[in-house]
């Protein structure tokens, strides 16, 4: 049914990237589901796009670009989110940094088409230079998120008390919007600012909503973002079709599947336990 | 500058989606739905494409991908603000996909790679004339079905559970209040890009929020704001085209951007107001049941 050809050469890399930002994009957004941190996780990586628009203007790798940027937008709705309402200052961010980005655009004046492939990615052009880069930045993150795995969680499902055990709540909103930066600005030229937010939410949404026990949604989401991207890139490859269209729906119909079980169990009278966050 | 037919439709357009983001924006401050304000312009590029695709007029396709958007998101709909922000999530991932393929098919046949970016991000200097009652038309029943619901829809907003108390379904007024912030958003996306139309929504009513505690009061506020935004943004876009690099103008939704985040960052300039802004554990707190 599928072609052999997908599995060989330039491929290659096509696979193994998809893969290290699919167990990135399960693990992050994991834990930004479970802190309703969703629009940061939209923000962010859309936001990184006035970094790449900026950086190409300038004539610099667009990862620097897309990581200050990044990384900058991460620490203003991290600072300025606990004074005001979070969820304006996410938006006023992303606002500022889109509008930056349009105007280096407009100034460069030749940025169109590689505007549209940040924000919907270029994962079939992988280059083999690019793997060990996204290889080390992924590890990162994921160290990132693994060693301070106990505090995270804590602050995510229950801030009363990880406050009572002087965890700092806001210091780890900020510890975790800068790891997510970090993996944002590391994906987003492999896989595309929009389809790595669809990435992150769709299946950590997804894993939520089959259990509650946090270990396994966590083992869950990633296994979702997973089988979503090698289905996606299967699917890409055979009608040419843009990947971003099947991570996107594919994300959405496992949430939607994951409501169905869960409304199902309802009915046949099983009792749910209640998540800790809720 | 004001002979200019273009510009004045720029104007009047710029007008409208200001004045109406600036209404609604209020009331979406205040109820926590920034995002799905954002997410609805957003998803609004996916009709847009789609309709760039088969040739209809592209204000048709924000509107009804809007509209689908809103419906959806409140089908899914979880009460919890946090809940609810993933529903809202998890149907902006599944139209921006779509909007992925629209977009390759639509540059697969017309071979017009500017497409995506304008409809990112909104060229006010060309909307068609022919839209303009369109748009007037749909900006005026978005702002009366929220006039005459404001009591509800503030009332859901603060006390749930005394809006049932007292007979209001909290469910369909959120649905109908989705569905005016769809028709408002696809307005402004249109009218500066569907991205940055977030930038009318949000800045002025959290400015005007901020100016004044009377949701009356911040409706004008914000409404005012947006609008000295939008067309100062316009007037300063046209004059840029004499600025460094010659040739060609600034775009106007930075200029917009800009002026919306000015007004934002000058009202912290005041002296604080005499409640304090609600931290976010208090806001966890009220997430979570007691």
């Amino acid at each position: 049914m599928f072609s052999s050809l997908m599995f060989t050469g330039l491929m290659a890399n096509t696979w193994i990237a998809a893969t290290i930002v699919a167990v990135i994009a399960g693990m992050t957004g994991f834990f930004a589901v479970l802190r309703g941190e969703a629009f940061a996780a939209h923000a962010i990586p859309n936001g990184a796009f006035a970094g790449a628009a900026g950086a190409s203007l300038l004539g610099v790798n667009v990862i620097w670009g897309l990581a200050v940027v990044a990384i900058a937008s991460a620490l203003g709705i991290g600072a300025l989110g606990s004074k005001a309402r979070h969820d304006v200052v996410t938006a006023l961010t992303l606002v500022l940094m889109l509008g930056l980005g349009a105007l280096f655009v407009s100034i460069s004046n030749q940025y169109a088409q590689q505007a549209y492939s940040l924000l919907f990615g270029e994962v079939f052009g992988v280059s083999s230079a690019d793997v060990p880069l996204i290889a080390v930045l992924g590890v990162l993150a994921l160290a990132g998120i693994g060693l301070a795995f106990r505090p995270l969680m804590l602050t995510s499902a229950m801030p009363e008390v990880a406050e009572a055990r002087g965890v700092s709540v806001r210091g780890m909103e900020i510890y975790f919007l800068v790891v997510m930066a970090l993996a944002t600005s590391m994906t987003v030229p492999v896989v595309g600012a929009l389809l790595l937010f669809s990435l992150m939410i769709g299946p950590a949404a997804a894993a939520r909503s089959i259990t509650a026990r946090p270990g396994l949604a966590l083992a869950l989401s990633v296994a979702i973002a997973l089988i979503t991207v090698w289905l996606s890139i299967a699917l890409s490859y055979q009608t040419n079709w843009p990947l971003g269209f099947f991570v996107g729906v594919g994300g959405a119909l496992f949430y939607l599947a994951g409501l169905a079980a869960r409304g199902l169990a309802g009915l046949g009278g099983g009792t749910r336990r209640v998540h800790p966050a809720a | 500058m004001l002979t200019s037919g273009p510009v004045l439709t720029a104007f009047l357009i710029g007008a409208i989606a200001a004045t109406t983001s600036g209404v609604i924006g209020v009331f979406s401050v205040l109820r926590t739905q920034s995002f799905a304000g954002h997410s609805l312009a957003d998803i609004a590029t996916t009709g847009g494409a789609g309709a760039f695709l088969v040739g209809v007029n592209q204000f048709w396709g924000f509107l009804v991908a809007g509209l689908a958007a809103a419906t959806a998101m409140e089908a899914i709909g979880v009460q919890r603000r946090r809940d609810r922000d993933i529903a809202t999530g998890v149907v902006l991932g599944g139209a921006l996909g779509i909007a992925a393929l629209f977009l390759y098919l639509g540059t697969q046949h017309t071979s017009r790679t500017g497409a995506s970016f304008s409809i990112l991000f909104g060229s006010i200097f060309v909307v068609a004339p022919d839209t303009v009652p369109a748009i007037i038309a749909a900006g005026v029943v978005a702002v009366a079905t929220v006039a005459v619901l404001s009591r509800r829809l503030l009332l859901t907003a603060v006390a749930p559970e005394l809006a049932r108390a007292r007979g209001v379904s909290v469910r369909l007024t959120g649905i109908i209040f989705l569905a005016a912030l769809a028709v408002v958003v696809s307005l402004s996306a249109v009218a500066i890009g569907a991205v940055l139309s977030t930038a009318l929504l949000v800045g002025p009513a959290a400015t005007a929020l901020r100016v004044t505690r009377s949701p009356g009061k911040a409706v004008l506020v914000s409404a005012v704001t947006g609008l000295a935004a939008t067309w100062t943004g316009i007037a300063l876009a046209y004059e840029s085209y004499y600025w460094p690099p010659a040739g060609h103008g600034w775009p106007v939704s930075f200029f917009v951007v800009a002026l919306v985040l000015v007004a934002y960052l000058l009202s912290y300039a005041r002296k604080p107001r005499r409640m304090p802004p609600r931290s976010p554990h208090e806001e966890a707190a009220e997430c979570s049941p007691a």
